[in-house]
């Protein structure tokens, strides 16, 4: 568990942070500038700051009033950098046990067989960094901080520098990270489709502040948030359990809180932890349930909020069994309806518009 | 080679050896100095250490003859309280031989030091490495190549450095008489020349094996850093 509330002027920018990490991952998410890195920074003891307090685990790291401000290197901390920062005279072991070595043996907790395993270097071990590919190099950074045994494990932004195809490969790696080595998992990102992928918990940076910090699913189904989650496509995201795959129809079911889901086939196994995007653009709302209809997904659900979002669209947040959904309608459509908050009504999600992509592996902490 | 090649050959080594061996502790450090630190009066110090670049050989063993002599200030301490005489023995010659060679060593070492990625040193923190362990562990491994010029240039550079000694330790044969003096007093010797040629080119092919060693030793590292 990490807590942190800091403070550090850095030039005409301030940072007044405030935050808590728990089990699993937290992404750090706003736009370039917001302070994210520099909040990583201050947590690996990189950066100093002006004011206030830092604990991971109950140990304190930083403490302005106490006088207490641990160098880096006694923090136990793992940090993944944007750049790899592999020492480029050692081979891929030398890095990887380059913390290691430094910890008694007592308490090295991460075993390196599982390191190497689970990452994929096992065929790299004896090779110099600069002969890895970019997505090797951050494996390898990756399995150098979690061999530290770290308290924590912070990343900033570690497939940033990559293209698209290694992100996509190594994006998995990281989601099971977290669960699999039991270390909590501090995530800075500016990338949306990262942080709905691997985030448990999101806090919004704006400005140098945690604007907002709670569940992904609670604060993306949030059109008030909007200005900043932004920059990405409009939806909420909701946990659902995969219940059966029918291979004759290309379907796939999930059941959330809402109720079933009929979505485009996937390759999950059943009873897996999904998470599911839904575009508010891809929901229609009725107020009465249609009829022959080839809509396979109506589902009941009770309107939570209406807010204009310009002169021509409106969000609405529907509650669907208790999981939000969120919805864009036009102006126009809400004159005709008239939707109010408590009313009944009924969510129209076409199966066909939940593809593939949307649909992510995400168990729980 | 004749025994005078021999002894001025083995003299100049020695003294070039311990030049650069005794220089390299001191030449790290105000590498470091310069690249890593902010102090005021920077440029001072900066300027001190290059100065043997542009003052005529000639001062700097005049100072250090009266810095370091029998009766000068610190001379006379050390042979007061150790009975060390370093004017005219082949001590003073590596002295000399170091100071004229600082500012070469210090250049090149603190070039390779401002090229090493500080992301690297903060990683290696990060890791549990405290500042000493890094610097031995990430920071010293990084510059070799250029610790390694630095090193060539300046055991080079004592190999050839002829005013600063002859003012200093002067030309005392087996002590004192190095390579450039021996090639000195040989000229100024009536029927020398012959003898004078064969010391030239003694001189050439041991400076220019030097430069050689150290370009194919840093080729070998920066290979070892890429591949």
């Amino acid at each position: 568990m990490l807590k942190l509330s800091v403070r550090r002027r850095q030039g005409a920018f301030q940072l007044d942070v405030d935050l808590a990490a728990g089990a699993g991952v937290t992404a750090l998410y706003g736009r370039s500038g917001s302070g994210k890195t520099s909040v990583i920074n201050m947590v690996a003891g990189l950066a100093r700051p002006d004011s206030g307090r830092i604990e991971v685990d109950g140990k304190v790291l930083f403490d302005s009033a106490a006088g207490i401000d641990l160098a880096p290197e006694r923090r136990r901390l793992g940090y993944v950098f944007q750049e790899h920062r592999l020492f480029p005279h050692l081979s891929v072991r030398g890095n990887l046990v380059f913390g290691r070595n430094r910890l008694p043996a007592a308490e090295r907790g991460v075993d390196f067989d599982q390191v190497v395993e689970v990452l994929g270097i096992g065929s790299l071990l004896d090779r110099r960094p600069a002969n890895l590919s970019g997505g090797e190099k951050q494996r390898v950074a990756i399995g150098r901080a979690l061999l530290a045994s770290p308290r924590i494990l912070l990343m900033d932004e570690p497939l940033a520098a990559l293209d698209s195809a290694r992100k996509a490969e190594l994006l998995p790696f990281i989601a099971t990270l977290s669960r699999r080595f039991a270390i909590p998992i501090l995530y800075v990102s500016h990338a949306m489709d990262e942080v709905l992928r691997l985030a448990d918990t999101l806090a919004l940076m704006d400005a140098g502040r945690v604007a907002v910090a709670g569940p992904l699913e609670r604060l993306m189904a949030d059109p008030a948030l909007r200005p900043l989650t932004g920059r990405y496509e409009a939806g909420a995201v909701v946990s659902a359990i995969v219940a059966s795959h029918d291979a004759a129809y290309g379907v796939s079911r999930l059941s959330f809180a809402g109720g079933t889901l009929l979505v485009s086939r996937n390759d999950f196994p059943v009873g897996a932890k999904v998470r599911v995007r839904i575009h508010a653009r891809d929901i229609a709302i009725a107020i009465d349930p249609p009829e022959r209809v080839s809509i396979r997904n109506v589902l009941p659900a009770v309107v939570s909020s209406v807010t204009p979002a310009d002169s021509f669209l409106v969000d609405v947040v529907l509650s669907c069994g208790g999981a939000p959904l969120w919805v864009q309608i036009t102006a126009l459509a809400q004159a005709q309806l008239g939707l109010v908050p408590g009313m009944r009504v009924h969510a129209l999600i076409k199966a066909l518009t939940i593809a593939r992509g949307d649909v992510a592996g995400h168990e729980d902490p | 080679m004749t025994p005078l090649e021999i002894e001025a050959l083995g003299l100049s080594l020695l003294v070039s050896g311990w030049a650069v061996a005794g220089s390299l502790p001191l030449g790290l450090a105000c590498a470091w100095l310069l690249a890593r630190c902010d102090f005021p009066g920077k440029a001072v110090v900066d300027g001190l250490i290059h100065l043997p670049l542009v003052l005529p050989p000639v001062v700097v063993g005049y100072v250090l003859l009266v810095v370091l002599g029998r009766r000068g200030v610190v001379g006379s301490w050390l042979f007061d309280w150790f009975g060390v005489t370093i004017a005219f023995t082949w001590k003073g010659a590596a002295i000399a031989s170091a100071v004229i060679a600082f500012p070469l060593m210090v250049r090149a070492i603190r070039l390779s030091l401002e090229g090493v990625d500080r992301g690297l040193e903060q990683a290696a923190r990060t890791l549990g490495c405290g500042p000493v362990r890094t610097f031995f562990s990430v920071t010293l491994p990084l510059m070799l190549p250029g610790v390694l010029t630095g090193v060539i240039l300046s055991f080079a550079r004592s190999l050839s450095e002829f005013g600063a000694t002859i003012t200093f330790v002067s030309n005392i044969p087996g002590e004192t008489r190095t390579l450039p003096i021996a090639l000195y007093a040989l000229t100024q010797t009536p029927g020398g020349d012959a003898a004078a040629l064969r010391l030239c080119v003694i001189s050439v092919v041991v400076a220019f094996a030097a430069l050689l060693a150290s370009e194919l030793l840093s080729r070998r590292l920066q290979a070892r850093l890429k591949a």
